[in-house]
This record gives C-alpha cells, sequence and structure tokens, in this order.
C-alpha cells in the first residue's frame, strides 16, 4: 500500500450534498475539500484515467457543439461560400422583431403554463385519491404510471388518431355534438390536442412525486389534525399539501423542463408546427429553422436564447431540490 | 389509525377510476383500431369492439415496416446508452469523490456544468459535431502545423484520416445521448452517503482503490444501478428527435423512427390500422419494463431528485 493513501481522519471533509451555484475560481485548481471523501485516495494518473471517459465524450459532443453555437449566433454564414462576418448581436435583433418568433414565445409559454397547471392538477387529485383509498391502490398506479413508459412520440400518434377529423372516434364524438373540429386547419384545435397529448403523457411523472411526498407525510401529524376535528379535506389543504410544498415546486420546474424540451416527438408526430406557425414551439421553430430552412445564423440565436432558458430552469430545479432536502421532516 | 369516510373513499375510488380509463382510453382505441381492417377503421361511428384482425395487422406492419432490422437498432442503441452511460457516468463519480488529484475541481465543474444544456437546445451544432466528429482535431493539427509537417515530410495525409463521420452509425446514435453529466451526479449523491469506514477498513486490509470499487462500491450501488438502468432504458428506447436527424438510411432506423413511417399523412390511404398495430409492439419493450420492474423504477426515480 503506497504510504500516500495513507489514513487521513484528520482533514475534516466537506461532504455535504450540495451543489454551489458558482464555484470560488481559486477552488478550482487547488486542493478544495468540497465532495471528496475524507477517506481517499492519491492516485492522479488513476484518477485522470477515470474520468477521462467522461470528459472526452463532453468535450466532443458537449462543449465543442456548445461553443459553435454560441459562436455561430454572432456571425452571418454564407450559405455558398461558407464564409463568416462577424454581424454582432445583428442575429438577435433580427430574431427578436420577427413577429414570427415572437408569436412562437407567447404561444410557448402558454402552452407550457397550461400544461404544467392541468398536469399538477390532474396528478394532484389522482394522487390524493390514492392517498385517501385502502383497496386497488397497486391497480389503479399501475395503470395511472403507465404512460411513463410511453414515447412523447407514441402518445402523439395515439392521440393524433384519436382526434383525426376523418377517423378518430373522439373527433366524430366532438363533431356529433357540433363542434368543427378540425386540428389540421384551426389553430386552436391544434394546439389543445398537443396540449392534451403533452398532459397525458406527464401526468405519470407528477402522480409517482405527489404520492411520494403525500405518503411522506407523518402518520403522527395527520392523527393529530384529525384528533383537533379536522376533516380529510380539511387536514389535505392544511397539513398535507404545504407539506409536499416543495416537491409541487420541484414539479412546476419540471414541468416546464418538459413542455419547453421533450414535447417536440409529441408535435412532430401530430401538427408538425402547423397549421399556421400555431404549435410551432421555440424547440420545434430551432429544428425548423435550422434543418428545414438551413437559416444557421438564425437558428443558432435561438439556440442560444434556448440555453438561456435552460440554464435558468436548471437553477431552479437546483433550488428546488435544495428546499427538498432542506424542508424534509 | 385517523376516521374513515364511506362518502369520501367512494369519491376517490371514481377519480381514481375516472383517470385509469383516461390513461387508458387511447391505449384501447388504438388497440380497436389495430384489429379492424382498412375499411371498418374509416367507419362512422367508429366501432366500439375489436375485430379479429389484430395479428394480422401486427405482421403486416411487422414486414411493411421491415421492423426486424429497427427492433435490432434500436436494441443496440439503447443498450449501448444505458450500459455506456452507467460505466462512464460511475468511473467519473468514483474519480471525483474518492481521488486527490489536481483539477480535481475543474474536472467536477467540467462534467456538472453539461447537466445545464438539454441536448435538444443545441440539436444543430451537435449535429455538426457528430457529423465530422474529426473537425476540431483537424483544425487543431492544422493550427499547430502537424498537418503540413506530416504532408511534407511522410506524405501522410492527416487530414484524410480524420474524417469521421457519424450519421447513419450506431456510435452517432449512442455518443451525444450519453454525453450529460445526470447520472454521473446521482452517483456522486450516492457515494458521499456511503460510511467513510468501509473505505478506510477497505485501505487497512490493503485493497487497492480498483479493488476497493470493485468490491465494495460496486456492491453497494447496485440497487442504483439497477434503478438507474431502468429509467436510462425507457430515456433510450423512446428517443426520436435525434434518430431522427441521425439515420437518413432505412437500415439504420429505430423502430421510434419506423413507426413515424406508418403514420398516414393526408391524400394517403388512412391506413391507421396498420399504424396502430405498429404502436404496440415499438412501445411494448418500455411498458414490459415498467409493469415488471414498478417498485424499482418509482423509488429509483424519487431517489434520484434528491
Amino acid at each position: 500500500m503506497p504510504a500516500s493513501d495513507a489514513l487521513r481522519l484528520d482533514e475534516g471533509a466537506a461532504t455535504r450534498p450540495r451543489f454551489p451555484l458558482l464555484p470560488w475560481l481559486g477552488s478550482l485548481v487547488g486542493s478544495s475539500e468540497t465532495g471528496l471523501k475524507a477517506s481517499h485516495f492519491r492516485r492522479p494518473w488513476l484518477a485522470a484515467g477515470l474520468v477521462a471517459p467522461q470528459l472526452l465524450i463532453l468535450l466532443f459532443f458537449f462543449f465543442i457543439p456548445t461553443w459553435k453555437a454560441l459562436s455561430l449566433a454572432f456571425v452571418q454564414v454564407d450559405p455558398f461560400g461558407g464564409t463568416m462576418i462577424f454581424v454582432g448581436l445583428d442575429n438577435f435583433t433580427t430574431l427578436f422583431s420577427s413577429p414570427e418568433y415572437r408569436d412562437s414565445a407567447v404561444l410557448t409559454l402558454w402552452f407550457t403554463t397550461v400544461q404544467c397547471v392541468a398536469t399538477l392538477l390532474v396528478a394532484g387529485l389522482l394522487a390524493f385519491a390514492t392517498d385517501q383509498v385502502m383497496r386497488g391502490k397497486a391497480i389503479y398506479k399501475g395503470v395511472i404510471l403507465l404512460p411513463y413508459a410511453i414515447a412523447p412520440a407514441i402518445s402523439g400518434v395515439l392521440w393524433a388518431f384519436l382526434f383525426n377529423p376523418t377517423v378518430g372516434p373522439l373527433a366524430h364524438m366532438l363533431h356529433d355534438l357540433g363542434f368543427a373540429w378540425d386540428p389540421n386547419r384551426r389553430p386552436f384545435d391544434a394546439l389543445l390536442l398537443v396540449s392534451v397529448a403533452a398532459v397525458w403523457k406527464h401526468i405519470c411523472y407528477d402522480y409517482i412525486f405527489l404520492v411520494a411526498a403525500f405518503l411522506a407525510v407523518p402518520a403522527s401529524v395527520i392523527e393529530a389534525g384529525a384528533i383537533d376535528g379536522a376533516r380529510p379535506v380539511r387536514r389535505f389543504l392544511t397539513i398535507t399539501l404545504p407539506m409536499a410544498a416543495p416537491t409541487i415546486f420541484f414539479l412546476i420546474v419540471m414541468n416546464f423542463v418538459y413542455g419547453l424540451f421533450e414535447t417536440f416527438g409529441i408535435i412532430d408526430t401530430i401538427t408538425h408546427g402547423g397549421p399556421a406557425g400555431s404549435t410551432n414551439t421555440l424547440v420545434y421553430k430551432v429544428y425548423q429553422d435550422g434543418f428545414r430552412q438551413l437559416d444557421l445564423g438564425s437558428s443558432a440565436a435561438q439556440s442560444v436564447v434556448l440555453m438561456a432558458i435552460a440554464i435558468l430552469f436548471t437553477v431552479l430545479q437546483f433550488r428546488a431540490v435544495e428546499r427538498k432536502v432542506n424542508y424534509q421532516v | 389509525m385517523v376516521e374513515r369516510h364511506i362518502g369520501l373513499s367512494i369519491f376517490c375510488h371514481v377519480v381514481l377510476l375516472l383517470g385509469a380509463a383516461a390513461v387508458g382510453m387511447p391505449l384501447y382505441f388504438a388497440f380497436v383500431a389495430g384489429s379492424l381492417t382498412v375499411g371498418e377503421v374509416q367507419q362512422v361511428p367508429f366501432p366500439l369492439l375489436p375485430g379479429d384482425h389484430f395479428v394480422e395487422n401486427t405482421i403486416g406492419a411487422w414486414n411493411e415496416g421491415d421492423f426486424g432490422q429497427l427492433y435490432i437498432n434500436s436494441f443496440i442503441v439503447t443498450v449501448g446508452i444505458v450500459v455506456g452511460k452507467l460505466t462512464v457516468s460511475i468511473i467519473a463519480a468514483f474519480a471525483v469523490t474518492y481521488f486527490r488529484f489536481p483539477f480535481r475541481m475543474t474536472a467536477f465543474w467540467l462534467i456538472f456544468i453539461s447537466l445545464m444544456l438539454p441536448v435538444e437546445v443545441r440539436i444543430i451544432p451537435t449535429y455538426e459535431a457528430v457529423a465530422d466528429a474529426g473537425g476540431p482535431l483537424r483544425s487543431f493539427f492544422e493550427a499547430i502545423g502537424l498537418t503540413g509537417f506530416l504532408a511534407n515530410t511522410t506524405g501522410y495525409q492527416l487530414d484524410a484520416a480524420l474524417q469521421w463521420n457519424m450519421v447513419n452509425t450506431y456510435s452517432g446514435l449512442i455518443l451525444p445521448l450519453i454525453a450529460s453529466a445526470s447520472a454521473t451526479f446521482l452517483f456522486r449523491q450516492f457515494f458521499l452517503t456511503v460510511p467513510d469506514e468501509l473505505c478506510e477498513a477497505a485501505k487497512l486490509d490493503g485493497a487497492g482503490p480498483l479493488k476497493f470499487f470493485r468490491d465494495v462500491l460496486l456492491p453497494l450501488s447496485s440497487a442504483n444501478i439497477a434503478a438507474l438502468s431502468i429509467i436510462l432504458f425507457l430515456y433510450g428506447w423512446n428517443q426520436y428527435l435525434w434518430p431522427l436527424l441521425f439515420t437518413t438510411e432505412k437500415e439504420m432506423y429505430t423502430a421510434m423512427i419506423g413507426l413515424k413511417d406508418l403514420i398516414p399523412v393526408a391524400d394517403a390511404q388512412p391506413a391507421w390500422n396498420i399504424a396502430m398495430a405498429a404502436s404496440f409492439f415499438v412501445m411494448a419493450p418500455p411498458a414490459l419494463v415498467i409493469l415488471l420492474m414498478q417498485r424499482w423504477f418509482t423509488k429509483g426515480l424519487v431517489d434520484s431528485s434528491k
């Protein structure tokens, strides 16, 4: 055993699993103890070999692409010659002044908000009911969790069929009720359909977390409420719900992330962003502009905007996770 | 134990039944549609009971989309993502938590900053990076003059040797999806909760880092590895955007892309019965995983966000 691997009991390790948002610059190169086990090894070359695969993959498929997106956002590329001209913030000013982009941003905000609220409400109601019932829990859970296995793209295919204006059974019902349902022509119908498919696919996720959060409320607190004369609904609203608040905050963040970034498959299988751009969310638009219209400068600028949004949500997500850890009883 | 209300119980059962029905309804109609003929599927009103062509449609869809090959592709890509991501992540997490080495915090931040950006926001640059993975190396060797030097002295064309195009390859479908630190982060969080005494005891017994990793840390992580494998399996199998961009040849399609090709487009024959039958066998592997390993995966999912 090498002497350098000797026990080092005296070194206090800061092993608190926290994620500080900004690193101290000095700790980058120095011998910071953050997240290092008190009992550890000193074999720098072995350690380097162990992190190398991860760092290499990240270099090629994360850092270089991100760097390219950032640099492309500030240049204008001539589609034929391949020459680049630095244009500063031109791509961004063009982007923000484009009515299409603004429409897309407003639509994305509307879609993600509606999706987030609807998912939480439905999942909350189901989780509340699951918490109350005694019999059949496993069966209900099994069915409600099933969409977790189903890809967004398949969810899109299923709902596209159900509400297909010519063959879809639910579209027939709407027609019988007198609605002129047609998601291929009417923008509102298309957006509604995409939202329903997105919510259907995501209820299970919120449901899993809410069931776990409601279950984690100590029985003693609930019993104390019962002794004080609070009925089940009141106990739920004044005890369970506040204690699950950190989870709910976490889920709001995760729902927004899902609505923004993971609904591509749903949109691509149901509407392709149409009709008239009514379901062209920000992520779908990057794909449309970059791969269909080949407008690389604008697409890169859009990527940068999305990166900013993604970073914001990651920060919120870490805050949510931290809060959850701190408040848990 | 607190008191129970009959009325509330009934209400809750009704809510759950409605919820389960709402979740199951699209799947039921998909099954009905998948069991009809093309003619029957266009009936108004839509039949509420299944026909008897499900097997026939399934076989038809399987052959029409050449799903034998696509299934193999999907399995290779999914297993590659699961095994690749787990392996790369667990050894990286081991290194940053159990080793003192220069630039440890730099490595840590380089890894964890990647949690910030999902692959969806950098689709186009990632596409370019993977379509020309040798590009950065070429420019690097060009810049330091190695390319010209080799060409002049030995006649070796470094530029030509560094043309790696990963479009329509399995590695092109796998590697970009491994490039995220989520699993590394989870393993790190777990390693931080492992008692220090274990490592000290291992050292006293003369075990080196790799032996400690193999005989102590890996067995301890088995529950986490199992839960994460399930989540990554679903993630890999259900990938849509990346295979859509990255496969241009039909032999390299994944099952998900094959299904997309079966969706009837406007003006074509509305063969929804074929598409719906196909959707069942495309979603079958992840659905089976969820049904069989429900407990593992719900616990893993909730734990993984802590």
